[in-house]
């Protein structure tokens, strides 16, 4: 783990420093060099998501991921709930590492104490006790963000296989993320392997909830793939606090002002 | 560029300060505006009708209390000026109502939910307003609203869900549809009357 942590994040600022052609399109800026195996990429990804991966998340729907109007707190839970909640459960430690490789001792202190709570009080993760009983809900983090805060560049746009869309500094993230996650330096090989598949669960309880949005984009969209690219990187952007352009559409050159 | 588009600004707010209406838009008409619409749209998901009935009166909400003029200009791009006043006319319409189904059918999730309005500020040329989503099941959502006067009447013209820019979003998709049909307004036009 510790020389590959410096040739991860050599790797990230260097790659993202010699970005290539960055564009504002529709008002979002957009760095999209490797475009061309992005959509190959991505109409992989799509047909994935509607052979195996959509099907699937509908039928967990079923379960208490987005079943009926308002479930109430007090509300029985499914076992598609309670894999979702093991999953998000595993992935507190490495999220509270985050928190304080940032600075944020507040975040990572609500997430270790939601992983030790729901890890003991919630039966290993299942429940959600510090959130229903103590209203410690998740700082959602990655180390992808750690970089953002450390001041690593973005880097061009990418789609990767399964997962979907990312950046190279995100990409860079998701491979730091797991050398320093401290549940594999105390899990074995197995253990890693099953706590692995229920975050996988949990990323489909996900894709059910968020079911009919992704449709939407994927099957409605003209050009799903720059639909897919300008909405993840405004969200990306949003959730890490970085500037984005207000659009003013009655000052804008490429629009007629009717109002002149 | 920066400094020819203030100056003109200058003399525009020095031309809007004359003709200044009594009604000029604030930060309180902003927030009503948007306090206005989201019960107007919250009375139509509790309202139980038929979904085709809903994303109807939705398209009404959107037309009576937002710029659809402008909003529409905006997701053609350029073209917009290269195309008579008939055509853009047409083209609207079918916006509107693509626009009435596409968000209306996200109705569902928005059962038994509720957005409260935090606040308002000036922003550039424009008021923002400021709301907060809770989603049942769901971390609570930032969503802004953006609201200008110039069309002579308070309406908003964009909507920011989790930094998610609905003129960005719809400009994108409007250049994809028109490419797809190799600019030919006309064949957009008859493809939004059906999408959404």
């Amino acid at each position: 783990m510790n020389p590959l942590l410096p040739i991860a994040l050599l790797a990230v600022l260097t790659a993202a420093g010699c970005a290539s052609d960055p564009q504002m399109r529709d008002g979002v800026l957009i760095d999209d060099p490797y475009e061309a195996a992005n959509r190959r990429v991505h109409a992989f990804n799509k047909g994935v998501d509607a052979h195996v991966v959509g099907p699937v998340a509908n039928r967990l729907k079923g379960d208490g991921a987005d079943a009926g109007p308002a479930p109430q707190p007090g509300d029985p839970i499914g076992p598609v709930r309670m894999m979702a909640n093991a999953g998000r459960n595993l992935s507190l430690p490495g999220k509270a590492l985050n928190g304080l490789l940032q600075g944020r001792p507040g975040n990572a202190g609500m997430n270790a104490l939601r992983f030790a709570t729901n890890t003991t009080v919630g039966l290993g993760g299942l429940f959600d006790p510090a959130a229903d009983s103590f209203g410690w809900t998740e700082r959602d983090t990655d180390f992808g963000e750690t970089l953002a805060v450390w001041g690593a560049p973005e880097g061009a746009y990418l789609e990767l296989p399964l997962i979907g869309p990312s950046t190279l500094r995100d990409t860079a993230g998701r491979v730091v993320d797991i050398a320093i996650d401290p549940l594999g330096q105390v899990l074995d090989a197995p253990e890693r392997r099953a706590a692995f598949a229920l975050r996988v669960g949990a990323k489909a309880t996900d894709r059910a909830r968020f079911g009919d949005t992704i449709d939407g984009i994927l099957q409605g969209s003209a050009d799903s793939y720059a639909q897919t690219r300008l909405i993840w990187l405004m969200n990306r952007r949003h959730e890490l606090g970085e500037e984005s352009a207000d659009i003013d559409p009655y000052g804008d050159d490429a629009v007629i002002d009717p109002y002149e | 560029m920066n400094d020819r588009r203030g100056f003109l600004g200058l003399i525009a707010s020095g031309a809007a300060l004359v003709a200044a209406p009594a009604w000029a838009l604030d930060s309180n008409g902003a927030r009503a505006l948007i306090d206005r619409s989201l019960a107007e749209v919250y009375a139509v998901i509790n309202s139980g009708k038929a979904p085709a009935q809903m994303y109807r009166d939705f398209e009404a909400i959107f037309a009576r209390h937002a710029d659809v003029d402008v909003i529409a200009r905006s997701a053609m791009g350029p073209v917009a000026r290269q195309i008579d006043a008939a055509q853009f006319a047409v083209y609207k319409a079918a916006f509107q109502g693509y626009i009435g189904r596409k968000y209306g059918k996200r109705f569902r999730e928005f059962i038994g939910s509720r957005i409260e309005v935090t606040g308002a500020r000036p922003l550039k040329s424009f008021y923002a307003v400021s709301s907060v989503a809770y989603l049942n099941g769901r971390a609570p959502m930032e969503v802004e609203w953006h609201v200008s006067d110039k069309s002579g009447r308070d309406l908003f013209f964009n909507i920011i869900i989790e930094g998610v820019n609905m003129l960005a979003s719809e400009r994108a998709e409007i250049a994809a549809m028109l490419a797809r049909r190799g600019g030919d307004v006309a064949a957009l036009t008859a493809d939004l009357q059906q999408a959404g």
